[in-house]
């Protein structure tokens, strides 16, 4: 009875593998150039971004995307993926655009100059800084608290169950650039690093511990709606230094200020026709982008709708990209 | 199987020794009388000896580098996995253009009448409403994206799961050798191998397609070795008595006696498959499942919502369906089927040239604000400051310090042998001496690995999350075993908080129980819940009536009946119940790292993030370890294969 069997199977499995060969059409099939199933349905030309998990990235994707579809004719899917598996994505041609990126050198190496199948796109026209922040309504109280010199004679203030006996630094997403378990240890601060896991879940912690004016000491980055919502103060860490950054473990200094860059996966650049071009020209200002952002996370728009009101207030601004 | 008497030594036994949990003990405590002050001597202190570590992160990531550097050139990639990944492309893409094709009145109208014939009116009518229904919420593309995934992945799942279940089920060596893998993949929280699926695939539909596979196979795997293994002799002998051939009794008598079996199969791995289409968002899977976690990037949990009642909508049709397919026999003739086909095609023409393909805009609904306003109002007032009780965030900060602290400190500062002693103890005596090394081994493994601290975190956080589970589960099960009222009320509750996505409550429980690991926990007992509930309450529902006519006869009161019959009788189920609650649990808890949780999710979720494979395989590997722990610590000996849940 086994034997049978296992040729009946070895032969089913020949010949699905015959079939795929066949369906697929014979010879080598490199899947790094290959569409999302998604795309081109209904024969439209589609235009694929990622988004990255954070508001403001979503603000620039819903633009350039109601723009594409309205002025340009496009049709535009959305893929929300982190920011290094992106510059995977984006290398092998499953989004065609990253529209923010806060620098990560070891993949631009990789892709743009060694690869090369990603290319620079321009910058944004935003410049993004990370780093440790307290409620300005606690800095009311304890105007001395903005230098980290002082943190640790407020650590008790910062106290949570999560943190045991020392004060709560909380950190966000995974997947954002963070120094900060080796600045607690290397400026010898009394303090813990608290991952809240996702952006998500550490605003809306944020957001609670606001609504009681609780003191708390977190890491941000700006431009970034919330400090509309949330007034919050930067704590004046030892200053930047080009390099001192170097050593991921041995980092005593602040974060650097980053100009926001674009990138398009090599191949769309050059045959992407119009909608490359846009998004080439795509820049705008923190305000703006700020502008949107509010609008999809505080207001609850939705991103269509909020890139709707931006674009119908701002018409110099985006003329000029479709040019 | 094998049993201790096996490796007993032969020598007369003391009376106690005639017990069997005593007699495992006893061999226990001879092997740890040896072995311990070996180990305390060579690598003493409370945690995992250095020395005994394996570093994996430069091979991991030079792994990595090249899987980069060559899936463009390497002829394993052009002539292989390249292969596998255009075909699910083409396959998905298909679908796809079919169902938008169908129109939204045509999809419905094959969903409604395919209910109908399988399962009459009633669910044909619901199959309708909810096809309607995720129209209505706006989702109907996502939903035509997810259902494609959805088609080509159970497909895939089916025949993956037919073809290993046929292997188990018609030779004892496969079957020797597969079960040990189909139970491991049952156990095993699907976050943790996201990361090596996207590594080979890259970020996309592909990638998801074969993680759901990976994921939502076994099931039907285990179903179909168990119909073909549970086939009456006696019709097989009779078959074979009138001269049939192998194949002829493989095709004629034992596939179709097994029927029921491979329905069920086929019903997990649907669900399987439609609870992984969520996860799969995370490695850019689109549909639905993108929505929820688009939605909860912007803390959007009415949103979420929105795209997470289709998926509910969509498990709980396909469940009844298949379940109704399941139990009736096939009544339908084909003429009826080519009538419910013609019906399909006319309706999808009629909506085309009516030019009624897509889902009209303005007949959309908007749910999110509303469900907004209601949870802000729900945290703003429960958050903190409630008289008397205190606000749900007091009770996560107590919970932290007071449960979840000592318990982690706790497993810390155990030595480590102390650890593997206890999965060895609590493992044998459940279970059997196999079940027991496989626990000890992989509790090894995990040190081995190098993340025995962040690993005994997590365990922590699941032994605290199964505790509550398993007080509220049991409690609300007897509650529904002992009133039909109050189970009638509880089912779609249940229905419907065991297939939302989890990503649908994770801000919720946030803004309850603050960032760290009590909403972790919280996540997870809202997601093992349901499963303890139903297993508690069919298992009590079950116990014989006349054991229960006898003892009311007695003169037992309700309370004696239910601990002194009931409980006892039913202890099989309240077993499995606890081994179901562990694993579902430990899946959420990881999930936890987006919450705080910390340990294992977190590096997982880091691996992902950051596409680090040293940190995020290693972080994967250490939850497969401690879902093996877990298992088989709380599988009782003969594991009943067909899971309530």
């Amino acid at each position: 009875m086994k034997k049978p069997n296992l040729s009946r199977r070895t032969a089913l499995i020949a010949s699905s593998a015959a079939a795929l060969s066949l369906l697929t059409g014979c010879g080598a099939a490199d899947m790094t150039k290959q569409a999302s199933p998604f795309a081109n349905a209904q024969g439209a030309k589609t235009v694929t971004l990622s988004v990255q998990s954070w508001v403001g990235a979503q603000s620039n994707a819903a633009v350039a995307q109601y723009l594409l579809e309205h002025k340009l004719g496009y049709r535009v899917d959305t893929v929300q993926v982190d920011e290094v598996p992106a510059w995977d994505a984006l290398s092998q041609g499953r989004v065609d655009a990253i529209l923010e990126d806060w620098g990560h050198p070891a993949q631009e190496k990789r892709y743009v100059d060694d690869k090369k199948t990603i290319a620079r796109a321009g910058g944004l026209g935003v410049t993004g800084h990370i780093g440790w922040y307290v409620p300005t309504y606690l800095v009311k109280q304890h105007p001395d608290i903005t230098d980290w010199r002082n943190l640790d004679k407020y650590a008790s203030l910062f106290r949570t169950a999560e943190s045991g006996g020392k004060g709560q630094l909380m950190d966000g997403s995974p997947s954002y650039v963070t120094n900060d378990k080796a600045l607690v240890n290397n400026l010898k601060l009394n303090y813990q690093v608290v991952f809240a896991g996702s952006e998500a879940a550490q605003i809306t912690q944020i957001k609670q511990f606001a609504k009681e004016e609780k003191p708390f000491l977190t890491y941000w980055y700006a431009p970034q709606w919330l400090f509309k919502k949330v007034p919050m103060t930067e704590v004046k860490l030892p200053p930047y230094k080009e390099g001192c950054d170097a050593d991921a473990a041995k980092v005593a200094c602040a974060y650097p200020h980053t100009p926001l860059q674009k990138y398009l996966n090599a191949g769309f650049s050059k045959d992407g026709g119009k909608a490359a071009a846009f998004l080439k020209k795509f820049r705008w200002t923190t305000e703006d982008q700020n502008e949107v952002s509010l609008m999809i996370a505080d207001q609850k728009l939705t991103p269509a709708e909020a890139a709707k009101k931006w674009v119908d207030s701002h018409e110099s601004t985006w003329k000029a990209w479709l040019s | 199987m094998a049993t201790v008497t096996a490796a007993a030594p032969r020598v007369a036994l003391p009376g106690f020794l005639h017990n069997r949990a005593a007699r495992k003990l006893v061999l226990l405590a001879v092997a740890a009388a040896v072995l311990v002050p070996l180990a305390e001597a060579r690598w003493a202190g409370g945690s995992w000896p250095h020395a005994l570590t394996v570093d994996l992160s430069k091979p991991l990531a030079d792994a990595s580098d090249w899987v980069i550097d060559n899936r463009d050139s390497h002829p394993l990639f052009l002539y292989f996995f390249g292969y596998i990944s255009n075909a699910v492309v083409l396959f998905v893409r298909v679908v796809y253009l079919g169902l938008l094709a169908a129109g939204w009145a045509g999809v419905t109208a094959l969903g409604a009448l395919v209910a109908w014939r399988v399962a009459g009116v009633r669910l044909a009518l619901g199959t309708a409403a909810a096809f309607l229904a995720c129209g209505v919420l706006g989702m109907w593309v996502p939903t035509m994206q997810t259902l494609a995934l959805m088609v080509v992945a159970v497909l895939a799942s089916a025949v993956v799961g037919v073809l290993l279940g046929l292997a188990a089920g018609l030779s004892d060596r496969l079957d020797r050798a597969l079960r040990p893998v189909l139970d491991t993949m049952q156990v095993l929280p699907a976050f943790a191998y996201l990361l090596p699926v996207v590594l080979v695939f890259g970020i996309g539909v592909p990638a998801a397609v074969l993680a759901t596979v990976v994921y939502a196979a076994p099931p039907m795997a285990r179903l179909t070795a168990l119909g073909l293994r549970g086939a009456d002799p006696e019709v097989l002998e009779a078959v074979e008595s009138l001269g049939a051939t192998a194949r002829q009794r493989l095709l004629t008598a034992r596939i179709p006696l097994a029927r029921k079996e491979l329905l069920l199969g086929l019903n997990q791995t649907i669900m399987m498959a439609l609870s992984m289409a969520v996860i799969a968002s995370v490695i850019g899977a689109g549909g639905l499942g993108d929505r929820v976690y688009q939605a909860l990037a912007s803390v959007d949990v009415g949103a979420a919502l929105a795209a997470g009642i289709p998926i509910v909508l969509l498990a709980v049709v396909l469940d009844r369906v298949t379940a109704a397919a399941g139990a009736g026999e096939d009544r339908s003739a084909p003429v009826q089927w080519a009538y419910a086909g013609a019906a399909t095609v006319v309706v999808a023409l009629a909506s085309r040239l009516l030019g009624r393909l897509d889902w009209p805009a303005s007949w959309t609904l908007n749910i999110a604000e509303p469900v907004n306003r209601a949870v802000d109002w729900m945290t703003a007032h429960l958050y903190s400051g409630v008289p008397y009780i205190g606000g749900t965030a007091d009770w996560a900060g107590h919970f932290t310090t007071w449960i979840l602290d000592p318990v982690r400190d706790g497993l810390q500062w155990l030595p480590w042998w102390s650890v593997l002693l206890l999965v060895a103890t609590l493992a044998w005596l459940i279970g059997t001496w196999r079940t027991a090394l496989t626990a000890v081994l992989a509790m090894a493994a995990i040190g081995v690995l190098g993340v025995w601290e962040p690993s005994l975190d997590t365990l922590s956080q699941v032994l605290a999350a199964v505790a509550v589970t398993l007080v509220l589960g049991f409690a609300t099960g007897i509650a529904a075993a002992r009133s039909d009222r109050f189970e009638r009320v509880l089912r779609p509750v249940l229905d419907v908080f065991q297939t939302m996505p989890q990503f649908v409550y994770l801000i919720p429980v946030v803004a309850l129980f603050g960032v760290g690991r009590a909403p972790a926990v919280a996540a997870a007992v809202v997601y093992a819940l349901p499963a303890v509930v139903r297993i508690t309450a069919q298992g009590l529902r079950q116990v014989d009536p006349a054991a229960l006519e006898s003892a009311r006869s007695l003169g037992a009161t309700g309370r004696q009946q239910l601990w002194q019959v009931q409980l006892p009788l039913a202890r099989r189920s309240l077993l499995l119940a606890v081994n179901q609650g562990v694993v579902l649990v430990l899946a959420v808890v990881i999930i936890g790292g987006l919450v705080g949780g910390g340990a294992l999710g977190y590096d997982v979720a880091f691996g992902l993030a950051q596409g680090d494979l040293a940190t995020g395989l290693v972080a994967g590997a250490a939850i497969v370890g401690l879902g093996l722990v877990l298992d088989r610590v709380t599988q009782p000996t003969e594991r009943r294969t067909t899971e309530g849940a």
